[in-house]
């Protein structure tokens, strides 16, 4: 095991697999946002094109997001995210479009949650909203979002923690994090049970604590009625 | 004679088959305090939800110094913060301090600088009495001082008219009087009221008028007096004798 450690960078693949959250995360949270913004507004239009991106893309697997990304649109329509003169084009476009993969597949869960965070704010909050004249986007920004987020931190939590492990699918698309080294070791070394341990901890290493901070802001920041 | 500040023509509503507002006739006068009583059901909220459009009604017309109702939008907005709207259930803002519950209006709808707001909200804190809670949160007041902010909130914001949705039904018994109190004192300076209340002490002090509403009509309209000791209808006079057998 120790061998193991010596002659792989396990650190390093974990670090891309924080990396691909990271950025995944912040990219689903805005899009997820303004996804939930559309479906509780007064517009039709914009109703229906928030359900309909959740009904599709949630429905969707996502390895089938992800390799349409970077087959689809990577490769055949030749969009390209990365400096095509780098050296290191290839593994950026992998990276670049992964992320744009799992933020736009994890939009539609963090959605979701935060149509729950809403349904927890009481239809009073946003007739006294508008009752002192804040016009819908005010009573949107000032009195009904923050209070859905607080309302919504548990169960973006769990996204959070789905989107974490969801990360392993980047690998079929090239990208080096965790569970792609795993399976490089595997391949190149006897498997062993000790390889997959090693990689296991090191998803509840980042999951657990994740899980634990969102519990305790959750009952922090708690909206007391 | 002036123009009356708040003007009702033919006003008409339902819910689904229900008929809730039918055929509204109504004018408030600046400066005029009106009680409207009647049974449960009989449309009361309602009447008072659709003068500020948080209900829209069918036919009709609804005026406000003049302005009719406009449509959803930023004119709707601008009409509404002239109109304050205490709720039965306070509404506070819960995740908004006390004092922040006071400024956010002005601050946003009046443009009003942070600090001229702040100073102008403890002002009304103090003026309704709860300017020692003003850092603290909704959920840490009791029923009564939580209406006081309400009103507060409402005064704010400078309205023309302010409406009351029964202020006082889910307080307390003892919290009650602290909230009428207030109430009657903004009727002395001058504040045009629309007070849906069963409080017949208010209504007694108060009140220029009492309008007594049952299945969605206006039956009787009358001085606080005359109503509550010589009610005309049948259904005003069978109304008050249920409710003054407790
Ligand atoms: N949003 C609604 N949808 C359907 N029916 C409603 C709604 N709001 C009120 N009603 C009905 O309309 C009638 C009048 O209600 P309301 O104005 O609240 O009466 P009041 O305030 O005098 O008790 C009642 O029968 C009530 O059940
Ligand atoms: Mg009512």
């Amino acid at each position: 095991m120790g061998e193991i450690l010596r002659n792989y960078d396990v650190l390093d693949a974990f670090w891309m697999t924080i990396y691909l959250a990271f950025f995944s995360a912040i990219g689903a949270l805005v899009i997820g946002t303004i996804l939930a913004v559309m479906r509780v507004s007064p517009v039709g239009v914009l109703r229906w094109a928030g359900t309909t991106y959740v009904n599709i893309v949630r429905n969707t697997p996502l390895t089938l997001i992800l390799v349409f990304c970077s087959l689809g649109i990577l490769y055949i329509l030749q969009v390209s995210l990365a400096d095509e003169q780098s050296a290191t084009s290839i593994r950026d476009n992998n990276i670049r479009w992964a992320i744009v993969g799992l933020a736009v597949y994890h939009a539609a869960f963090v959605c979701e949650a935060l149509r729950s965070g809403v349904n927890t704010v009481p239809l009073g909050q946003a007739e006294a909203a508008r009752s002192i004249g804040l016009t819908f986007a005010q009573s949107l920004t000032q009195v009904i979002m923050p209070q859905a987020f607080r309302g919504a931190i548990a169960p973006l939590g769990s996204v959070l923690i789905a989107l974490i492990k969801n990360t392993t699918v980047a690998s079929i698309i090239g990208v080096a994090e965790a569970s792609g080294l795993m399976k490089e070791i595997m391949e190149n070394e006897t498997a062993s049970l000790g390889v997959f341990l090693i990689f296991a901890v090191g998803f509840v290493i980042l999951t657990l604590p994740t899980g634990l901070l969102f519990t305790w802001m959750s009952q922090r920041l708690a909206v007391k009625r | 004679m002036t123009e009356p500040l708040v003007v009702l023509k033919d006003v008409n509503k339902h819910f689904g088959d229900l008929h809730v507002l039918k055929d509204i006739d109504m004018e408030i006068g600046k400066g005029e305090v009106v009680v409207v009583i009647g049974p449960s059901g009989s449309g009361k909220s309602t009447l008072c939800r659709a003068i500020n459009r948080l209900e829209t009604i069918e036919s009709g017309t609804i005026t406000i110094d003049g302005k009719t109702l406009p449509e959803e939008g930023k004119a709707l907005a601008q009409l509404r913060a002239d109109v304050g709207m205490v709720f039965q259930s306070f509404n506070l803002f819960a995740h908004k301090t006390i004092l922040d519950n006071i400024t956010l209006g002005p601050i946003k709808v009046r443009k009003q600088k942070k600090d001229e707001a702040e100073k102008r909200g403890m002002e009304l804190l103090e003026r309704v009495g709860v300017a020692q809670q003003a850092q603290k949160y909704p959920a840490q007041l009791s029923g009564g001082q939580q209406q006081r902010v309400a009103i507060a909130r409402s005064l704010a914001m400078n309205p023309k008219v302010m409406l009351f949705d029964e202020p006082t039904s889910a307080l307390d018994p003892e919290m009650i009087n602290e909230v009428l109190d207030v109430m009657v004192g903004l009727a002395r300076d001058g504040m045009t009221m629309i007070v849906v209340t069963h409080e017949m002490g208010f209504a007694r002090k108060a009140a220029n008028r009492v309008v007594f509403m049952a299945d969605g009509q206006i039956v009787e309209q009358n001085t606080p007096e005359e109503f509550f000791t010589n009610p005309t209808s049948a259904r005003a006079q069978d109304f008050l004798a249920k409710i003054l057998t407790h």
